[in-house]
């Protein structure tokens, strides 16, 4: 096994109905099977979860680290792109 | 499944206690005629998941990959929640003051009722995966005909674990599968382990006594009863993993389930058993 790696897996869980799954991890597997299985034994083992994605992490197209100042920089100077001007009624509550 | 924290868990007595005083009525443990093979029964089907539990715990730190590793060991704690349910009816039943834990680790190897598959040496990942196959495709028909059992006790039981079985067999099949129908090596292997592995699993459907009365009593199978679904299984899972079935008998090796056994047990119970032979009563 040590000559033939098994490819990497990024494994996403749903903690309940009606949250985002979120990225818990990742493991090695041969094939989206067995990533399922191995995610199910590795990442779900104290009921953590209602449904599991697997994607294979070569397949996850990432934004590169250099290019953090041209893609994230802009956004520093415009505070009104945050939803912070406005009074919120207290009967919508927590949002 | 449960973790290592559920079975750590301080007050875990308590719990027992708790869960055992709101058990459904069952006449079955007032029954004093019944009361040794019921005990006998529940022993057996305790000690199997016990040594089997211990067999694959034995995995855990040498897995050949990290998730293997976790999976068998999930597999093991399993096994060892079972245990720790079925022979606490079993104490129960026995009602002599004894606990599941006394059960565990104070019987000698001559007082386990455990078949002789599940003690054999895990050898490699072959043998290891394919002695948990024949034992699952045992197990989860053992434990969906126990849900109909007219011990409520016992049907509980079987419902909690048959959850984790369903998964375990699943998941040992599978892995059959993809070794006998991989590479030239895991095929010989496999087909090895399978041929090795054959003459142990007929004990698993063959009837005594203790087996007779629980079923006139209502609460299990005869064993025998369950051998066509566990062929069913067992044929199309070899077939698809392109093994070849022995053609010798597959009930050569008996007499775990009264008590005699192989070399093996021994080892296992030494170790099993050490802690609380040295320090009696060491709690954690």
């Amino acid at each position: 096994m040590s000559s033939k790696e098994w490819p990497l897996w990024e494994i996403f869980i749903r903690g309940q109905h009606g949250l985002n799954h979120r990225h818990v991890g990742s493991l090695h597997a041969p094939d989206a099977e067995m990533a399922i299985r191995h995610a199910r034994d590795v990442y779900t083992r104290r009921k953590e979860g209602v449904s599991i994605w697997a994607v294979r992490s070569a397949d996850i197209v990432a934004s590169s680290p250099s290019d953090k100042g041209p893609l994230f920089d802009p956004a520093e100077s415009k505070v009104y792109r945050h939803p912070t001007f406005f009074d919120i009624p207290d009967e919508v509550g927590h949002m | 499944m449960p973790s290592l924290p559920d079975m750590t868990t301080p007050d875990v007595m308590a719990l027992a206690r708790d869960a055992a005083a709101s058990q459904p009525h069952d006449p079955h443990l007032q029954d004093v005629d019944l009361k040794p093979a019921f005990f006998d029964w529940l022993c057996r089907m305790g000690d199997n998941t016990a040594i089997l539990g211990h067999r694959i715990s034995e995995w855990c730190g040498h897995g050949p990959v990290l998730e293997e590793d976790i999976a068998l060991a999930n597999t093991a704690l399993d096994l060892i929640g079972h245990t720790q349910m079925w022979l606490g009816l079993a104490a129960e039943v026995e009602d002599a003051g004894r606990t599941a834990d006394d059960l565990a680790f104070l019987r000698d190897a001559m007082k386990y009722r455990n078949v002789q598959l599940v003690e054999l040496p895990n050898r490699d990942m072959a043998h290891t995966l394919m002695r948990e196959f024949l034992f699952d495709a045992w197990h989860v028909e053992m434990l969906t005909a126990l849900l109909q059992s007219g011990s409520p006790r016992v049907a509980e039981i079987a419902a909690k674990a048959l959850k984790e079985v369903g998964y375990h067999v699943e998941r040992s099949s599978d892995l059959v599968v993809r070794l006998g129908d991989g590479t030239d090596e895991s095929h010989a292997r496999m087909q090895d382990a399978l041929d090795r592995l054959w003459p142990y699993a007929g004990e698993l459907f063959l009837g005594d006594g203790v087996d007779a009365a629980v079923a006139k009593a209502g609460i299990a199978p005869a064993p025998g009863d369950l051998r066509a679904a566990w062929e069913r299984t067992v044929d199309a899972v070899l077939d698809e993993a392109t093994l070849r079935k022995p053609e010798g008998r597959f009930d050569v090796h008996r007499g775990g389930k009264q008590g005699r056994h192989t070399e093996h047990l021994g080892f296992i119970l030494a170790e099993m058993q050490f802690l609380q032979r040295a320090y009696p009563g060491a709690s954690w």
